[in-house]
């Protein structure tokens, strides 16, 4: 109380976010309890009955429980091994090129896809895999004389295509971030490395890689804590939301949009939705205490 | 001896020995290669925009238009009232929510980096909280349609987003780091309320940090379809990007909007198809595409500091 009175202008400033925070996160925090109950808007959310864990039940005796978990963190793991090594690659590899010109050129033109939104990248996508008139049916097969494929309903291209767009609209930006890093080691290192009589690629291994570990430890502890939660327009947007594709582009997070929105089945989504959220909130921690384990300096909290 | 002449040596060739030309060429063709990947599928849209209809669906989407045509565009400027609607809702969800998104994390993340101020770590922890833990998609909509009742509501693409976190802390950071705290003491003997010393000192010696988090939040606004696919039904509320996403999912879309709802089947023949959406997806990136060497110096920028400091 004494500090209100103190400092009541730095309370006041920090209300609104206040306000935010708790409308848009901490009430829904409390509202995960409606995985246990029957929603009825009659009765007010809060007040409806209990049903203990039959949306659960529900959702594990469903097939799509499996298959959604295994696409998300399949998914997510792929994508962090391989965004995690082209990043460094690419950032190294920048850091190596003598002309500042071509560094500047280079990034920017490999940042741009971090800049378009996903509607406008399954425009890029659907121009490239359009049955009958796209690029690669019309185009490029066509040409090999090969018959056109129907891409969107053709599951067992889709984990790759998915793979690569995600690398191709995120490395830039991670690389990015790894660069900054690398141009932020003294350089000295590198002076008395090459004075010893270091190459370049001894420099490399022996400099420039442990100087980005740590960075390298924090950014996949935070991927590893989003493991459980996917990138909703890379896997709604960019397949159309095609039907055939879901067995293997449906992820916890479009599947509870379709049992919310689609369907209407609020017991089925808060349940997959409370499934989601409590797991991911355990990987967190878990991966924190590993780390910690292993290297206190490198844990986050 | 023998060092102080290597380390002349090392400085008169101005390099610290460098790669061969070999591998200088292999990553330049590496580079050269991936920057290709990034801008041709842009490219292949706007070649398609200006090719004639008949051609594309003759001999399909190619990069050089066979046969150069306007009519896409034409056709765009015929029709252009849904298209200006929804650039309208889309500058003013950015302009408002950029404005005043910026301003609320400011207010959050000075306090925080305030070593004077005894509370900043619980302060501190309830906002780092709802970044480790969130109640998901389901009771996150409920608030906002049964609790707040923003659904079909133009707040209903502002408020979500206004605050940040993760731009928060990045913002706090920055003041930690940037501004000496003597000069808000010196600030506060001279009588300068905490409100004018944040306003008049604060925010103008962190300029770049707050510029960053602005251009996040812009992109954030401009690029957002997810709003509007959650919260809103209307027509009217479409904005850029839900309106190329409602394009692309039903082509008859497109002859609706250019007749208001009558006879779509006749429009539908008149208009070029194909071509017509593709030129839309242009109108709709152009912005980004002309402010993108501005905005990505200043991302680049950001992100550097973030990265050294954070």
């Amino acid at each position: 109380m004494r500090e209100l009175r103190k400092n009541p202008v730095l309370f006041l400033m920090l209300l609104p976010g206040m306000a935010c925070l708790l409308l848009f996160n901490y009430i829904p925090m409390a509202g995960i309890v409606i995985a246990f109950k029957n929603i009825n808007y009659a009765k007010g959310i809060f007040a409806s009955d209990w049903v203990g864990l039959k949306n659960f039940e529900f959702f594990f005796n469903t097939p799509d429980a499996f298959n959604v978990t295994r696409n998300t963190l399949l998914y997510n793991l792929v994508f962090i091994v391989v965004g995690l090594v082209v990043a460094v690659l690419f950032a190294i590899a920048l850091n190596e090129i003598r002309s500042k010109a071509a560094k500047k050129v280079y990034q920017s033109l490999m940042f741009l896809p971090y800049f378009l939104s996903w509607v406008v990248v399954s425009f890029l996508v659907y121009a490239l895999l359009n049955p009958d008139y796209g690029f690669v049916n019309k185009i490029i097969l066509e040409g090999m004389g090969i018959a056109p494929v129907s891409w969107y309903n053709e599951p067992k291209y889709w984990p790759y295509f998915i793979v690569f767009i995600n690398l191709w609209k995120n490395v830039g930006y991670n690389s990015v971030i790894y660069f900054a890093a690398i141009t932020g080691i003294s350089t000295e290192y590198y002076e008395a490395a090459a004075i010893d009589g270091a190459t370049r690629w001894q420099q490399i291994r022996a400099i420039t890689i442990p100087h980005l570990t740590p960075l390298m430890t924090i950014m996949t502890i935070l991927n590893i804590g989003k493991i459980f939660h996917a990138d909703f327009g890379l896997f709604y947007q960019t397949t159309m939301d095609s039907g055939t594709l879901y067995p293997v582009t449906n992820v916890l997070d479009t599947y509870v949009y379709r049992a919310m929105k689609v369907t209407g089945d609020m017991g089925m989504a808060s349940a997959a939705g409370f499934y989601q959220a409590v797991i991911g909130f355990i990987l967190v921690l878990a991966t924190n205490l590993i780390v910690k384990r292993i290297d206190p300096e490198k844990s986050l909290f | 001896m023998k060092t102080e002449l290597a380390v002349r040596r090392v400085a008169k060739k101005g390099h610290l020995n460098r790669n061969s030309l070999v591998a200088e060429v292999i990553l330049h063709a590496v580079f050269i290669m991936f920057a290709l990947i990034c801008v041709l599928p842009i490219l292949l849209i706007v070649g398609i925009s200006f090719t004639d209809e008949s051609v594309l669906v003759r001999e399909g989407y190619n990069f050089i238009p066979a046969k150069f045509s306007l009519d896409a565009y034409r056709y765009i400027a015929d029709n252009a009232q849904s298209l200006l609607n929804a650039y309208g809702v889309t500058i003013l969800v950015t302009v408002c929510g950029t404005f005043v998104s910026v301003l609320i994390i400011a207010f959050f993340a000075y306090p925080l980096s305030r070593k004077d101020f005894k509370y900043r770590n619980g302060f501190t922890f309830f906002m780092f909280l709802t970044m480790l833990f969130n109640g998901g998609m389901v009771p996150w909509y409920l608030v906002c349609t049964r609790v707040l009742h923003i659904q079909n509501t133009i707040f209903a693409l502002i408020v979500p987003y206004l605050f940040n976190s993760w731009y928060c802390i990045i913002l706090r950071t920055f003041f930690a780091t940037s501004l000496p705290i003597s000069l808000v003491e010196s600030a506060k003997i001279d009588g300068a309320g905490e409100l004018k010393t944040f306003f008049r000192i604060v925010i103008p010696l962190s300029l770049p940090g707050i510029a960053t988090v602005a251009l996040f939040q812009t992109l954030t606004y401009w690029n957002d379809w997810w709003l509007p696919l959650m919260l809103t039904t209307s027509p009217e509320l479409s904005n850029l990007q839900f309106l190329l996403y409602r394009m692309l999912t039903n082509i008859q879309m497109l002859a609706q909007i250019s007749t208001g709802g009558a006879d779509v089947g006749a429009a539908l023949n008149r208009m070029p198809t194909e071509s017509t959406r593709m030129a839309l997806c242009i109108v709709a990136i152009g912005p980004i595409i002309f402010a993108y060497p501005f905005f990505q110096r200043y991302f680049i920028q950001g992100l550097t500091v973030g990265a050294i400091k954070g």
